[in-house]
């Protein structure tokens, strides 16, 4: 069996890590999502080409091979170099930045014309309206699908250990090889993924809960079980859906 | 309360009463191959309180969206307060205005939607204060004193705290006038305000709205279907058929011994 | 900037077969995460709770762990007591069951979309449930999923390169194999390009279908 020692100098600064790396990727993607979404939306149509472009170009790229290619293809070709996990959590930050960013488009599509409306008679500024009366509006709608492409995340964020990033799946492989025991290395790793999951998941929720009392709708209980999917028109997954 | 124009004193504002406050013209606006408004011209001096009336289809909403720059005119000019609404001047020539312009010549103009469009996300309270804060920069105190005048106004003093989705339709839109108010328009745009109400709830909105016009010298320019209303407000009546004004005058004029035999058709199947 | 262009040009071959496996990997996956996805579906609308209960346990832990932790447990951990398998059929079964657990959502919405009257009507015209289903129900449900599940077979192919992780000779695999045996770095850019490629049309196309079947 897995020794303690091994257990505490491996498994749990990868738990460590596993986390790390999902708060910073999931942070880069955040920071990357809401000026694509909102660009996405301009009225001048180069700025939505070349916001649309990013999401386009990054939603069909595999995330794998885009972190082998910052991680090993990069350094050498531009004669610059750093950390795995700066390389991890840059190609997944990039990645799930353009999938963040069709939520926060189509979040913003759905708010009413109306409120538009109610803003321009008011004499809002673009900026205003938007900073005012739309995001406020769409966030609530983002949260199901952003707690959807986190989960994604989370498990996304795995393939770090394939470069070399000592997550708490590259110290189950270590272990594999060390003790030749995989199945309950395995079963313990999966276990732990289903548990941050979990949790991420009852975060979200409060989230969701307490933004939706922040613009007077009443938020539905959900049970315990009831899935950890969250129901949304936008697919954070596949990166479609939602209002045009 | 009262609709001086105290915030808007960098504004030439030739606009005396009796004087022109409103000016189409010939405006021009397509939806598709679907001519809405023909060479449209009308004006409406400052002051008064006009009545748009019709069919639907003819136009009337149309005239409102347009300005409160809602859509932009195909064709032709709107001027308010002598400035012009959707252009400005550049080297003798009339050029599509910039956003700036526009929304220096819009600060003169309100407006209260047939769906009261509050924003669900903002307390009543905040509903009010969250324009005259942000853009004509007044400070909170001074816009939550003029909210809460306001909504004493309106009868709705008590519900400062509540979200919009609380409140009855009737008590939405009067918070919506409310809010409309707080901008200190010249102008009051009112796009079939009842429409979108329960029966019992219309007279509570028609109430407030006959107060503030016979107590403010604010100009409204109404778009309704409830001719009683019309009649007690109006000081002119404009009867509108597939984007033309066909005939205008005083409510009783128009609504005891109208010309024109649309006109009739019109008042026939709606009174 | 270094860059050669002959190391290009001598990966060639060995990309294209990488192509062909990550290609016949998708396929295979597709077939399984469809026909799971359905079953798992179905049984979710089962009235005995010893089927909903056990399913829906059992693709809440799939979907919500990850496919690459997943395909080291099949890979490493099965043949302990089970069947030894290939990479490459490692990589079908990982892809396939994983992704089974998104088109059972997919199928969910679907069968939820058809109006409540088609079930009753179906009772009224006292069909057997095997044939509500196959020919009343499922109709229906699959034409407008069509375009949701073509989205996740996109999504299928951009996660198929973690075959790699257990030596899988895809697309990825090979540019491995190729830069570590030449001490060169230029075949991962043609796979990541090829991905692009190979990605953004398909889901262009089902844009299109989608604007055909539903509404």
């Amino acid at each position: 069996m897995m020794s303690s020692e091994f257990f505490q100098n491996w498994f749990l600064p990868g738990i460590w890590v596993t986390i790390q790396v999902t708060f910073f990727s999931a942070a880069l993607a955040f920071v990357i999502a809401f000026p694509i979404g909102v660009l996405r939306t301009s009225r001048v149509w180069i700025v939505r080409f070349l916001a649309g472009a990013y999401f386009e170009i990054f939603r069909s790229t595999s995330s794998l091979v885009f972190m082998f290619w910052i991680a090993f293809t990069v350094p050498p070709v531009f004669h610059i170099s750093f950390q795995p996990m700066f390389a991890g959590v840059l190609a997944l930050g990039i990645t799930y930045g353009a999938y963040a960013s069709e939520i926060v488009r189509g979040a913003l599509a759905a708010v009413p014309a109306a409120q538009r409306e109610a803003g321009i008679a008011l004499n809002f500024t673009p900026a205003q309206r938007l900073r005012r009366i739309e995001l406020p509006q769409a966030w609530p709608e983002m949260l199901p699908p952003f707690n959807n492409l986190l989960i994604e995340l989370l498990k996304g964020t795995s393939l770090v250990s394939l470069i070399a990033v000592a997550d708490m799946t590259f110290a189950g492989d270590l272990l594999r090889l060390v003790t030749n025991e995989s199945a309950p290395i395995y079963t313990l790793l999966l276990g732990l993924y289903f548990v941050l999951a979990f949790l991420l998941t009852r975060g979200m929720r409060l989230l969701e809960r307490h933004a939706k009392k922040r613009v007077g709708q009443t938020p539905e209980k959900t049970s315990l079980f009831g899935g950890m999917r969250s129901r949304s028109s936008i697919d954070a997954v596949t990166g479609t859906g939602g209002a045009k | 309360m009262s609709a001086d124009n105290s915030t808007s004193q960098e504004i030439p504002n030739p606009a005396v009463d009796g004087s022109e406050l409103i000016r189409f013209d010939k405006v021009v606006k397509r939806y598709g191959s679907n001519t809405v408004l023909d060479q449209l011209d009308f004006s409406v001096a400052s002051g008064k309180h006009v009545t748009l009336i019709g069919p639907s289809g003819s136009g009337k909403t149309t005239i409102l969206r347009l300005l409160m720059t809602l859509v932009r005119p195909d064709e032709g000019t709107i001027r308010v307060g002598g400035q012009y609404l959707t252009h400005e001047e550049k080297n003798g020539r009339l050029v599509p205005a910039g956003e700036k312009h526009v929304r220096e010549v819009r600060k003169n103009i309100g407006m209260v939607f047939q769906q009261f469009n509050l924003f669900p996300n903002m307390k009543v309270l905040r509903n009010l204060m969250e324009a005259p804060v942000t853009v004509l920069g007044l400070s909170k105190d001074e816009a939550e004193q003029r909210a809460r005048e306001l909504l004493d106004l309106v009868g709705l003093g008590d519900r400062c705290d509540a979200y919009p989705t609380q409140l009855s339709g009737g008590q939405q839109q009067r918070v919506a006038i409310a809010r409309a108010l707080a901008m200190r328009p010249q102008v009051l745009l009112l796009d079939e305000v009842t429409s979108a109400l329960d029966p019992e709830l219309v007279a509570g909105v028609l109430d407030v709205l006959r107060d503030i016009a016979h107590t403010t010298d604010i100009t409204m320019l109404c778009v309704t279907h409830e001719m009683n209303f019309a009649r007690d407000i109006s000081d002119q009546v404009l009867m509108f058929d597939s984007g033309h004004v066909i005939e205008s005058g005083t409510p009783e004029k128009i609504f005891t011994e109208p010309e024109h035999e649309r006109t009739r058709e019109f008042l026939g199947a709606v009174l | 900037m270094n860059w050669n262009w002959s190391h290009v040009d001598d990966f060639m071959p060995l990309f294209w077969d990488g192509v062909e496996l990550t290609l016949k990997a998708l396929l295979f996956g597709t077939l399984i995460a469809f026909s799971l996805g359905l079953v798992w579906a179905i049984a979710q609308r089962s009235e005995k709770k010893w089927i909903r209960w056990p399913v829906t346990v059992v693709t809440e832990f799939i979907r919500n762990t990850p496919l690459l932790v997943q395909l080291f447990f099949l890979f490493y951990v099965v043949p302990e007591w089970g069947p030894s398998m290939s990479p490459l059929t490692t990589g079908v079964v990982g892809l396939g069951l994983h992704y089974s657990t998104y088109t059972s959502e997919v199928y969910r919405a679907g069968i939820e979309g058809v109006p409540a009257g088609q079930w009753e009507a179906a009772t009224a015209l006292s069909l057997s449930k095997r044939r509500t289903w196959t020919s009343v129900i499922l109709p229906q449900a699959v034409r407008r999923v069509i375009p949701a599940l073509g989205n996740y077979v996109i999504v299928m192919l951009k996660e198929s390169p973690q075959m790699a992780a257990i030596g899988a000779l895809d697309m990825l695999g090979q540019a491995q194999g190729y830069s570590q045996a030449t001490f060169t770095y230029e075949a991962i850019s043609v796979v990541g390009v090829a991905f692009i490629v190979i990605a953004y049309p398909a889901s262009l196309l089902l844009r299109a279908l989608e604007r055909r079947l539903v509404r």
